[in-house]
C-alpha cells in the first residue's frame, strides 16, 4: 500500500503540465451542453444526474442533458449508425454509462475517445493499479478509455416477512425451491442481471473458476458449465411459473416481490432493498443476503464516443463524478446509496469524515455483510451463457 | 398543381421509407460496410432461423396477430350492430378514453388487473383463500392470450370507430326495415345484408390494425409470452444486443417481418375473396337466422364484458398514480400520496410540451396535405401507397430511415421528428377524412360555383364549413396517433427529443406503477383533449345547423 501511495505522489508530482492542460479543457467546456446517454429506467439515478447538472453548470458552466435509455446498446448502435454514416465528429453521444459486453464491443469496434481517464485531476483518489476493478472491466483491460463512476455489488434482495432463512449459497437455492416451490425466479438471461444470476452460480459450481477468466473455448465452457446446467435442471421446475416465464429485468422482479408473488429478487445495488423501501417499492420487510462464498462485484463506468461532439464537457462530467464530495453525496442512502469507488487510502480527513457521517438505514447492509468481491468473468462468457440457455430452455 | 402534390407526397412520405427498406435489406444481407462486413450473403439469415426458438416466435406472432385481428373485427360488428339497433347506444359515446389512452399505458394497467397478484385474484383471494398469490400464468402466458386480450381492447374500439364512420355511407335504415319486414333477424341482416356492404369500406383499417397487432412490441413486452417472446420484440431484443454483429441477423428478421406482413394481408384479402365466392350460397339458401342472432347477442356482450374490462385497467391505473403502498391482497391502496404527481408535475413540463408540439405540427402538416391531396387527386389504386407507412411494420424500416437521414445530418432534431411521424398521422388522418370528403354531395360546390366562386373560396367558404365535423375527428385522430409513436422518436430524435410516450416507456421499464399511472394520465390527456374538442367545436359552430349536427357520428 506505501509503495502505492508513493506511486500516487509521484503521479501528482508529474502531472504539473496536465494541470495546466486540464485549465484547457475547463475553459473549452464552458458553455457546452454533454448529452449524457444513460440508462433512465431507475428515477433515483436520474434526479442525481439532474443535481450533478445543476452542480457543473454553478461551478464550470457545464450542463447535463440525459438521454434516457431503456438499453445501454441503443447508445452503441447510434454510434455505430453514425460512423456507418460517415459522422465522425460532433456526433450525438457526448458519454455513455457503459461497461462490460458494451465496452468490450466499443472497444473492439475503435469507437472510444481516449485514453483520458489518467488526465482527470480526481483520477488521483482512484486505485489505478493493473488489477484493480478500475482497471480491468469484466477482464478487459480498460486502458484509460473509460473512467468509473459508481460501484456495483450483486446482492439478493429478500421479505424477511415471509422468508425465515434465505439459501445460504447458490447451490442452496435448488433444496430452497424445492421446498418453496414457485417463490423465486431470475429474469430472462438476454437481460443483463438474468445473466448475472446465471454468473453468480457459474463461479460457484464450475470445478475451476480461474477458467473463467480466460476467454471462453468450446472445451472450457463444456467443463465448467457441466455442474451449473445439472444445479440448474434440478432448480428450473421449482421456479416461478415452473420456469416457463421469467421477468423481463430486475425492476419487474422487484415488482413481483412488492407484488407478493414471489420472495427473492436481486440487484447490483446493496442498496437498493433500503432504497425501494424508501420509495414504496418494496416491502418494509425487505433486507439483503449475499451467498456466504462472496458476490459478483464490478464498476460502472463513463466512456466518450470517438466522434463526441462535447469531448471537453464530457471530460469535465467525468471528472466531477470522481469528486469525493460528489461520491459521498451518491453514497448517502437518501441520495443513490451507491458505493464509491475511490481508494479511501487516498482520501484526506475532510473527505473520510463526509463518508463517515453519511445516515443509515435498517435494510442497509454493513460493507462487511457484504462478504467478498468475486471477479466477473471474461465477457464473453456471459454471451455465451445467454446463448446456450437460450438454447436449452427457449423451444 | 395535381402534380405539385404528388411529387410532395412522394419526397415526404414515400421517399423515406424506400430508403429505410433499402438500407436495411442491405444489413439483411451482411451488407453494413461500418462493422466491416460487405454483402450479399445469407449468413444473416442463416443465423437469424436457427436462433432458439425463432419459429416458435414466428408461430405465436402469427397467432396472436391474426386472432387478435379477427376477435376485434368481430367484436366491433357486433357492437356496431347493437348500437346502431338502439340499447347500446351509450358505447359510442365512450370511445374516446379508449381511443386516447396509448397501447403501453393499457398494457401496464391490464397487466396489473390480469396479474396473479392483480386486481381481479385479489377480489377472489378470500373466496379461494389464497394467502399468496397463485402461481398462475394468468399474463405473459405461453399462447398470448393476454396479449390478444390487450390488443382486442385496443383495436375494438378503433374498428368501430370506423365502422360507424362507414355505416353513413351505407342505407342502413332501408335495409334493415326491408330485411324485418322478409322476416330476418337482426343477426343475419348483418350478416347477410350490412357485412358485405361494409367490408370494401373498412377492408384497409382492419389490414392496418392487422399488421399492427402482428409488429407490436411496447403491448408485446408488457402482456406477451417472454420466452421466447413473439418475433417483434424478438427482433428488437436482437437489435438492442451488445454483439453489434447481431444487428444484420435483426435487420434480416425486420425484412421478414415485413414479408410476412405481406403475405398476411394477401391471405386476409383471399380469405374475404373466398366469402365473397361461396357465401353467396348460404346468403341463397335463405335461413332468417334465428341462432345468429344468438351468435351477435353473444359477442356484443363479450365486447362490453372486454371494454369493462379496460375501463377497471384506467381506473387502476389512476388509482396507482395516486398510491403509495399497495400491496397484496389489499383491494385498495394501502396509503395514499401526491408524491408521483407533485414529482411528474416538477418534471415532465418540458416533455408534455414538446410533446404537444410535435402532435400539433405533425397534425397541421397533414391536414394540409389530406386537403390538397383530396382536393387535387381523383381516387385511383395509387392511393394505396399512402397507406404504405401502416402497411409495413415499423421496425422493417426504421434502422435503414434512420441511417439515411444521418447521410444528411438531419437527425436529432425537432424536424425530423416531426416528419417521422408524419409517415403514421397523414394516413391514419387519410383514413378518417377520405370518405367523409367524397362522399360530400357535389351539387354544393356546383352551387356555389354557378355563384362565381373560385375552387379556393368554394373550399374555404362551403367545403370547410360543411365538413368540419369530419376534419376535427381526423385532426383528434392525428394527435393520438403523434402521442403514442415511440420507435419513431426515439430513433429519430437521437434519444434528445423527449415526449410523454419516451418517458413512459422509459419508465415502464422501471415497473413504477405510480410514475407510470401519472405519465400515462398526463399522456392520455393530450389525445382525450383533442377528442373532447372534435366533439365540442362542432355542435359549437353548428349550433343552429340541425342537419350538420346529426352527421356528427
Amino acid at each position: 500500500m506505501k509503495r502505492l501511495i508513493t506511486a500516487a505522489a509521484l503521479a501528482t508530482g508529474l502531472a504539473t503540465p496536465a494541470l495546466a492542460d486540464w485549465q484547457a479543457t475547463l475553459d473549452a467546456a464552458r458553455g457546452q451542453t454533454v448529452y449524457w446517454n444513460a440508462w433512465g429506467g431507475d428515477a433515483r439515478t436520474n434526479d442525481f444526474i439532474a443535481w450533478a447538472s445543476a452542480q457543473l453548470e454553478a461551478d464550470y458552466g457545464v450542463r447535463i442533458e440525459q438521454v434516457k435509455l431503456t438499453d445501454t446498446a441503443e447508445a452503441v448502435s447510434r454510434v455505430i449508425s453514425e460512423k456507418a454514416a460517415g459522422q465522425d465528429t460532433g456526433g450525438s453521444v457526448d458519454m455513455i454509462w457503459i461497461n462490460g459486453p458494451n465496452f468490450l464491443a466499443m472497444k473492439d469496434q475503435g469507437l472510444l475517445h481516449g485514453p483520458f481517464v489518467a488526465d482527470l485531476p480526481n483520477a488521483k483518489y482512484l486505485d489505478l493499479s493493473p488489477t484493480s476493478p478500475n482497471s480491468v472491466d469484466f477482464t478487459t483491460p480498460v486502458d484509460g478509455l473509460e473512467s468509473p463512476w459508481r460501484l456495483a455489488k450483486f446482492v439478493f434482495t429478500y421479505d424477511s416477512a415471509r422468508v425465515a432463512a434465505p439459501p445460504a449459497s447458490m447451490a442452496e437455492f435448488a433444496t430452497w425451491a424445492a421446498a418453496n416451490p414457485g417463490r423465486v425466479t431470475h429474469p430472462n438471461p438476454s437481460d443483463f442481471m438474468g445473466a448475472t444470476f446465471l454468473k453468480q452460480a457459474l463461479i460457484e459450481l464450475a470445478p475451476d473458476a480461474a477458467a473463467l477468466q480466460s476467454p471462453v473455448t468450446d472445451a472450457a465452457f463444456e467443463t465448467a458449465t457441466a455442474p451449473l446446467w445439472a444445479w440448474y435442471d434440478s432448480l428450473r421446475p421449482n421456479l416461478w411459473r415452473g420456469g416457463a416465464a421469467f421477468p423481463e429485468n430486475q425492476s419487474v422482479q422487484d415488482q413481483l416481490l412488492n407484488d407478493g408473488e414471489i420472495d427473492i429478487s436481486l440487484s447490483f445495488d446493496p442498496a437498493s432493498a433500503a432504497a425501494g423501501i424508501a420509495q414504496g417499492l418494496l416491502p418494509e420487510t425487505t433486507r439483503v443476503f449475499v451467498p456466504k462464498g462472496g458476490s459478483l462485484g464490478n464498476v460502472s463506468f463513463v466512456a466518450i464516443p470517438y466522434n463526441a461532439a462535447h469531448i471537453d464537457g464530457a471530460k469535465v462530467v467525468a471528472n466531477f463524478l470522481l469528486d469525493p464530495a460528489t461520491q459521498a453525496h451518491m453514497q448517502n442512502i437518501e441520495v443513490l446509496g451507491s458505493y464509491s469507488v475511490l481508494d479511501p487510502a487516498k482520501l484526506d480527513d475532510a473527505a473520510k469524515a463526509a463518508f463517515a457521517a453519511l445516515p443509515s438505514a435498517p435494510a442497509l447492509p454493513k460493507l462487511e455483510d457484504l462478504g467478498a468481491t468475486l471477479a466477473e468473468p471474461h465477457a464473453s462468457w456471459m454471451t455465451r451463457l445467454a446463448e446456450e440457455w437460450a438454447k436449452r430452455y427457449t423451444k | 398543381m395535381r402534380a405539385a402534390v404528388l411529387v410532395i407526397a412522394a419526397l415526404a412520405l414515400f421517399a423515406p421509407i424506400a430508403a429505410g427498406l433499402w438500407h436495411s435489406a442491405g444489413a439483411a444481407l451482411g451488407h453494413l460496410p461500418a462493422l466491416g462486413s460487405v454483402g450479399p450473403s445469407l449468413a444473416p439469415l442463416q443465423d437469424l432461423v436457427t436462433q432458439p426458438g425463432f419459429a416458435t416466435a414466428l408461430r405465436l406472432t402469427l397467432g396472436t396477430g391474426f386472432t387478435a385481428t379477427l376477435l376485434s373485427l368481430a367484436l366491433a360488428i357486433a357492437l356496431a350492430a347493437a348500437i346502431t339497433n338502439g340499447p347500446a347506444r351509450i358505447i359510442s359515446r365512450v370511445l374516446a378514453p379508449f381511443l386516447a389512452m396509448p397501447h403501453a399505458a393499457m398494457a401496464v394497467g391490464l397487466a396489473f388487473v390480469l396479474a396473479p397478484s392483480g386486481w381481479i385474484a385479489r377480489a377472489l383471494a378470500p373466496v379461494f383463500g389464497w394467502a399468496r398469490p397463485p402461481d398462475l400464468a394468468s399474463v405473459n402466458d405461453a399462447f398470448g392470450a393476454a396479449l390478444i386480450l390487450g390488443l382486442v381492447i385496443k383495436e375494438t374500439p378503433f374498428l368501430l370507430l370506423v365502422i360507424l364512420a362507414a355505416l353513413t355511407q351505407i342505407p342502413l335504415r332501408a335495409h334493415i326495415h326491408t330485411a324485418q319486414s322478409l322476416g330476418y333477424g337482426i343477426g343475419a341482416i348483418w350478416a347477410k345484408v350490412i357485412v358485405p356492404q361494409l367490408w370494401p369500406l373498412i377492408r384497409l383499417p382492419v389490414y392496418v390494425v392487422l399488421i399492427y397487432n402482428l409488429s407490436v412490441i411496447d403491448m408485446a413486452l408488457i402482456l406477451g409470452p417472454s420466452n421466447p417472446p413473439t418475433a417483434a420484440v424478438f427482433i428488437a431484443r436482437m437489435f438492442s444486443s451488445p454483439d453489434l454483429a447481431q444487428i444484420m441477423p435483426a435487420s434480416a428478421g425486420a425484412i421478414l417481418l415485413g414479408l410476412l406482413a405481406v403475405a398476411s394481408i394477401a391471405a386476409l384479402w383471399g380469405g374475404a375473396r373466398a366469402i365473397a365466392r361461396f357465401g353467396p350460397i348460404w346468403v341463397r339458401r335463405g335461413g332468417r337466422g334465428a341462432p345468429l342472432n344468438t351468435l351477435f347477442f353473444g359477442t356484443a356482450m363479450l365486447g362490453g364484458a372486454l371494454l369493462l374490462l379496460g375501463a377497471a385497467a384506467m381506473v387502476s391505473l389512476a388509482l396507482w398514480s395516486l398510491a403509495w403502498r399497495w400491496p397484496w391482497p389489499m383491494l385498495l391502496p394501502e396509503s395514499l400520496s401526491f408524491a408521483a404527481w407533485a414529482r411528474a408535475l416538477g418534471d415532465f413540463g418540458p416533455e408534455l410540451a414538446m410533446t404537444a408540439l410535435i402532435a400539433l405540427a405533425s397534425t397541421a402538416i397533414s391536414l394540409v396535405l389530406a386537403v390538397a391531396w383530396l382536393e387535387t387527386q381523383t381516387p385511383s389504386r395509387r392511393e394505396a401507397l399512402i397507406y404504405l407507412p401502416l402497411l409495413i411494420p415499423q421496425i422493417s424500416f426504421l434502422f435503414g430511415m434512420n441511417m439515411m437521414l444521418l447521410q444528411f445530418g438531419a437527425q436529432g432534431n425537432i424536424g425530423a421528428v416531426i416528419w417521422a411521424h408524419l409517415l403514421f398521422v397523414f394516413p391514419y388522418m387519410m383514413i378518417a377524412l377520405t370518405g367523409p370528403w367524397r362522399g360530400l354531395d357535389p351539387r354544393y360546390a356546383h352551387a356555389a360555383a354557378s355563384l362565381g366562386a373560385g375552387r379556393l373560396r368554394q373550399l374555404w367558404a362551403v367545403k370547410l364549413p360543411l365538413l368540419l365535423t369530419p376534419i376535427c375527428a381526423a385532426m383528434a385522430i392525428g394527435v393520438a396517433v403523434s402521442v403514442a409513436q415511440y420507435l419513431p422518436t426515439l430513433f429519430l430524435g437521437a434519444g434528445r427529443i423527449g415526449t410523454l410516450t419516451t418517458e413512459a416507456v422509459t419508465l415502464a421499464s422501471s415497473s413504477d406503477r405510480r410514475i407510470t399511472g401519472v405519465v400515462t394520465s398526463l399522456q392520455t390527456t393530450l389525445p382525450f383533449a383533442a377528442y373532447l374538442l372534435a366533439f365540442v367545436i362542432p355542435k359549437l359552430a353548428h349550433k343552429n345547423r340541425s342537419a350538420l349536427q346529426g352527421a356528427a357520428a
